[in-house]
């Protein structure tokens, strides 16, 4: 006799746990009934995220590398899953590899991207990244790889996401989600939501507490978001669907300089 | 205006413009070498030593708005003899209540040498005329309590008007010598750094406090090593430049047997065994002593407890 | 209800007052370790037997208890060594994408996390430095050590700007016994992350955590040859400098044996980095945290019983507050519990070996016999083993032996200043120049200092901090080449051209 699979219920990621909408509702995407996200759910979302972002930056840049690279682990364990809900097996890869390598970088951004700067006087100068704050990440095509090259470079900045989905592809979303679950990510530094994409991302383009917003995935009026984007001077960042560089960690971090006096 | 006892060095009137100067402390070293002390792996007779101590220097505190007779009559009742199952264990240092139940707590522990701390000057903020916080000073002692347990003004400290500080604490030493000894709580989750501490605990020590303490033990933040670590410094401090004996306390947060071991160690390692007694050291806690009660327990059976077999009062 | 109050009374007079509260023995377990009776080479991904056919013993120094037999490797046995690294290198490694290189690495920092216990016990064990520090120190810096330089494999373009970094060979290094697995760490971690193979020398008296590394190795399944480790005394470290088939050449270790490699090398091309000794100076301003200052002296030479090149051996206090700072020092050594490194609650263990013993007895009694004024705080030491007693030396000049020459051993040399200058002209005033340590609560006093200390580590208001993303290494004697940070890459790659 044949046996009945358990089906898989497919909600949203929010703080660490797997709850509905808060509507509701749900639409059809990849035969099954998967979480059509609210303003409301990327509002709590976001608060969420805003509220994780202090644990989650002063963690120490190894403990944040770690982290991630512990996403790697997760998401090599689950190989297979991942594989049935995106292009295959060479895509899962492809994104496996590409979080170990934004996970290297965690605690070598500051020595690439910062400095001490020779300033004319006797004064000790040094400029340091930081985190942004809270991103808003509009997840390309393909489902997984375009996500987490948007995704692992946003993390391993310190900042924290609040992440949509690909309308038609959601489910492999969510699958990573339980990886991030499982991986020690702290409970509300990554976010998803699932659902149309024009109901959610002009709420994100004009969510005042988003300090910036990749719209490398944007599809529909990019000039909008833009638009709306201006209301809080959001960093707009345009990225590679499928690169790797540090420049892309870059976009999402805020430099500072300090100057300290050099006296007995 | 008061007369002040001496002062430690460095530290003169007018305060205002001196105070900010004094005592830096490095709160990264500080706060790693409280951590390297807590390591200390402590076991069989010197783990049993330890909580034996941890009961003789508690002071068992209740100090809710709902507390009553009944409750401060059960509460004095372990206080006294915390394990009526094993003889062996001893009675708690002193018991800590609000003004209006001190007289029945005194009642409760005469002839038992447990001492009556009654907490005073509008615990746990402080926020009121000076005239109000010695009247409550005088009757809670004429009440029959041993210790008066006082906070500072932290409003005062904080906004700079540390000569105002000073004085409270002079002017309820007064109402208090001869009668009660006086603990001073710097409340020291407010107080925002570890210069701070270090700067409240000397004012407070020049004032005549016999005792400084942490917390009111009201403020999700209190007792912390850290923080006690550089009050005991302090304390070291005064007792190495003046040969003056300061008592230290640590209230607030203090829950488990783990952690009273750990504040233990921490003193003996900074100060030495002499301060190792009510005398001169106390820990203020209420659900601490059933944990301490199980461990001392398991550490006799060999089993891991469980809570129903002791009492709760 | 009290049934008996004098009962109650009585029980309160009879608590006695304790003189002492001793802690019990809280001994870490050596069950999680299991050492083999005899160990061959580590070569090609296999232990073998020394060609050489000469073996020696090596011991627990708390305990003068033989652990283990150790091959001595000659010079055929260096040979194979060097050819299995080089094939590796041919064949393997320098074939494989920089990704996969990095996820080897990856591998071998979770599997030292997972194995942390059984290595610290090893390193207390074989090492003598206390379990709390390989515990707490030791085994997390080399694991992050390995986590660090993995990220850089695939990354090295960014590294060096316009430069194609290319991996340089095969690598001879060569370490000490104080921090055997994180020495181990800090030479292994880089040169493969880079693309190069090695063969690494532990030191004669602590070759245990090396060997069982192997082990660690082989569950990662870094391919054979990658990592030969070849266990002798000078001897065969003296093979593997002068071997021709190595491209460079890493040693950290004392001065001596340093120039005497430089010696070896000159003319012959090889790439050379030098880790060698220090004669640190900890400057202490009266405007100091005193009680953490004076922690920070504590750390800076009684850690790891100051078998350390950058122990802050000259504490140099200024004068204003130097009755002070001697009463706290003095008083704090007291607490200090020096005895079983096995024991948790130790803070200063067992001296590494007799040798070394001998040579820190010596330079105190010059000392004593120059004039300095000696002081011990009562200590009960085991019976067996290797022991020295916390030491510091006050009324030391500068030209006193114990002011000048590295003890490598847990004794202070404590001299006074005036002025920032003095302080500066006095620290500086020395061959070497490893690292220096400031205690001043003024910021811009901190960079002054830093700014003027001839010594490539400067440690402010701290000391003995070390992490992989932070460059170390010397100036002057104290050698060149730094380890740690992107700078660490530099010495095991090939820049030339772009």
């Amino acid at each position: 006799m044949s046996r009945l699979p358990v089906r898989k219920t497919y909600k949203l990621f929010i703080g660490g746990a797997f709850p509905r909408s808060e509507s509701g509702r749900t639409y059809d995407a990849e035969g099954a009934n998967v979480a059509r996200g609210s303003r409301k759910d990327l509002r709590d979302a976001v608060r969420i995220a805003r509220q994780a972002g202090a644990g989650w930056s002063g963690m120490t840049a190894y403990n944040r590398g770690q982290v991630v690279y512990r996403v790697a682990e997760m998401m090599e364990a689950r190989r297979a899953e991942l594989a049935g809900l995106s292009s295959g097996a060479d895509e899962v890869e492809r994104a496996i590899d590409r979080v170990v390598w934004y996970a290297g970088w965690a605690d070598k951004l500051a020595q690439v991207v910062g400095s001490a700067n020779p300033v004319a006087g006797p004064y000790f100068n040094f400029t340091i990244p930081e985190p942004t704050g809270v991103v808003g990440i509009l997840a390309p095509e393909p489902p997984l790889l375009g996500l987490v090259s948007r995704l692992a470079p946003v993390l391993v900045g310190g900042n924290t996401a609040v992440v949509v989905a690909s309308e038609a592809h959601p489910l492999v979303a969510i699958e990573l989600a339980e990886c991030l679950a499982t991986a020690d990510v702290p409970p509300g530094v990554v976010n998803v939501i699932t659902g149309l994409r024009r109901e959610l991302a002009p709420q994100l383009a004009s969510h005042m507490d988003v300090v910036a917003l990749d719209v490398t995935g944007a599809d529909g009026d990019l000039a909008e978001l833009e638009r709306l984007g201006a209301e809080n001077v959001k960093r707009i960042v345009r990225g590679k669907a499928d690169g790797q560089s540090p420049y892309e960690i870059a976009a999402f971090l805020e430099l500072k300089t300090v100057w300290h006096p050099i006296g007995m | 205006m008061a007369t002040a006892p001496v002062l430690p060095g460095g530290f003169e009137l007018p305060l205002e413009p001196r105070l900010p100067r004094l005592g830096s402390i490095d709160a990264v070293a500080l706060e790693e070498r409280a951590a390297t002390l807590a390591t200390r792996s402590i076991k069989k007779g010197s783990k049993v030593f330890a909580l034996d101590l941890a009961i003789r220097v508690m002071d068992l505190t209740t100090l809710e708005g709902a507390d009553t007779p009944g409750k401060v009559a059960a509460l004095t009742s372990k206080g006294i003899r915390p394990d009526p199952s094993d003889p062996n264990i001893p009675s708690v240092a002193a018991i800590c209540v609000y003004p209006n139940l001190v007289a029945y707590a005194v009642e409760r522990t005469r002839g038992t040498g447990v001492k009556v701390a009654a907490v005073a000057t509008s615990f746990p903020s402080g926020q009121s005329s000076l005239d109000v916080k010695l009247l409550e000073t005088r009757e809670v002692i004429d009440a029959g309590a041993d210790e008066v347990d006082m906070v500072i003004d932290r409003g005062a400290f904080l906004s700079g008007r540390y000569a105002q500080v000073y004085d409270e604490i002079v002017r309820v030493k007064e109402v208090c010598a001869g009668r009660a000894h006086l603990k001073v709580i710097l409340e020291t989750g407010e107080l925002g750094t570890y210069d701070n501490v270090r700067r409240a605990s000397l004012l407070a020590i020049a004032g005549g406090a016999d005792f400084i303490k942490t917390s009111t033990g009201k403020l999700p933040s209190s007792a912390t090593l850290p923080v006690t670590l550089c009050m005991l410094e302090a304390i070291r401090d005064v007792h190495e430049e003046t040969g003056r004996v300061v008592g230290m306390k640590a209230a607030g947060g203090i829950r488990q047997a783990k952690q009273a071991v750990q504040y233990l160690v921490q003193v003996h390692e900074t100060l030495g065994l002499a301060w190792l007694t009510p005398d001169r050291y106390r820990l203020g806690a209420s659900t601490l002593l059933n944990d301490v009660l199980m461990q001392i327990r398991k550490e006799r059976t060999g089993r891991y407890q469980n809570p129903d077999y002791f009492t709760v009062d | 209800m009290i049934k008996d109050k004098r009962e109650v009374a009585r029980r309160g007079e009879a608590a006695a007052i304790p003189t002492a509260w001793e802690y019990a023995p809280a001994p870490e377990s050596r069950e999680i370790v299991h050492f083999e009776d005899r160990y061959g080479l580590y070569i090609g991904g296999q232990f073998l037997e020394p060609l050489s056919n000469e073996r020696y013993t090596t011991i627990d120094p708390a305990r003068e208890e033989p652990l283990a037999e150790i091959a001595q490797a000659g010079k055929a046995d260096v040979d194979r060594a060097v050819k299995a690294a080089r094939e590796a290198y041919a064949e393997r490694w320098s074939q494989l994408r920089p990704s996969e290189r990095a996820k080897y690495l990856f591998r071998i920092a979770r599997i030292l996390q997972e194995r942390s216990r059984e290595f610290a016990v090893v390193e207390s064990l074989n090492g003598g430095k206390p379990i709390r520090e390989s515990r707490d120190v030791d085994l997390p810096l080399a694991a992050a050590h390995f986590f660090y330089y993995a990220g850089w494999a695939d990354k090295l373009e960014y590294a060096f700007p316009n430069r194609t970094p290319r991996p340089i060979g095969v690598a001879g290094q060569i370490i000490p016994w104080n921090f055997p697995l994180l020495m181990l760490a800090w030479k292994i971690a880089p040169a493969l992350a880079a693309g190069n193979t090695v063969v690494l020398k532990p030191a004669e008296t602590t070759p245990l955590s090396a060997l069982l590394f192997c082990d660690v190795v082989r569950q990662a399944e870094l391919p054979p040859g990658v990592v030969n480790i070849v266990t002798g005394d000078g001897r065969t470290g003296a093979e593997l400098v002068s071997h021709p088939d190595v491209d460079k050449i890493a040693f950290t270790g004392s001065t001596e044996v340093g120039k005497a490699i430089q010696r070896t090398l000159a003319g012959s091309g090889k790439r050379l980095t030098l880790e060698l000794g220090g004669k640190a100076a900890n400057i202490i301003f009266d405007d100091a945290p005193l009680d953490q200052a004076v922690e920070g002296i504590i750390n800076g030479i009684y850690f790891n019983q100051g078998h350390v090149c950058c122990a802050g051996s000259r504490l140099f206090v200024e004068e204003s507050i130097y009755e002070t700072v001697i009463s706290k020092l003095k008083r704090r050594m007291k607490t200090l519990r020096v005895g079983d490194p096995l024991d948790k609650n130790t803070d200063v263990g067992a001296i590494n070996s007799k040798q070394q013993l001998d040579k820190i007895g010596s330079l105190v009694q010059s000392g004593i016999d120059e004039g300095a004024e000696i002081y011990q705080p009562p200590c009960k030491l085991p019976e067996r083993g290797y022991w020295f007693v916390p030491t510091v030396f006050t009324n030391v000049a500068q030209s006193y032996r114990i002011a000048q020459e590295e003890i490598f051993g847990p004794v202070l040399s404590v001299l006074t200043f005036r002025t920032p200058d003095e302080a500066i002209e006095k620290a500086n005033n020395t061959p070497y120049g490893l690292s220096a340590g400031v205690w001043t609560e003024k910021g811009s006093r901190i960079l002054a200092m830093a700014q003027k200390l001839r010594a490539g580590v400067v440690w402010a208001n701290t000391y003995n901090r070390f992490d992989p993303a932070s460059p170390f290494g010397g100036y002057k004697e104290s050698g060149f080449g730094r380890e740690g940070g992107r700078h660490g890459l530099e010495p095991y790659v090939a820049l030339d051209g772009s």
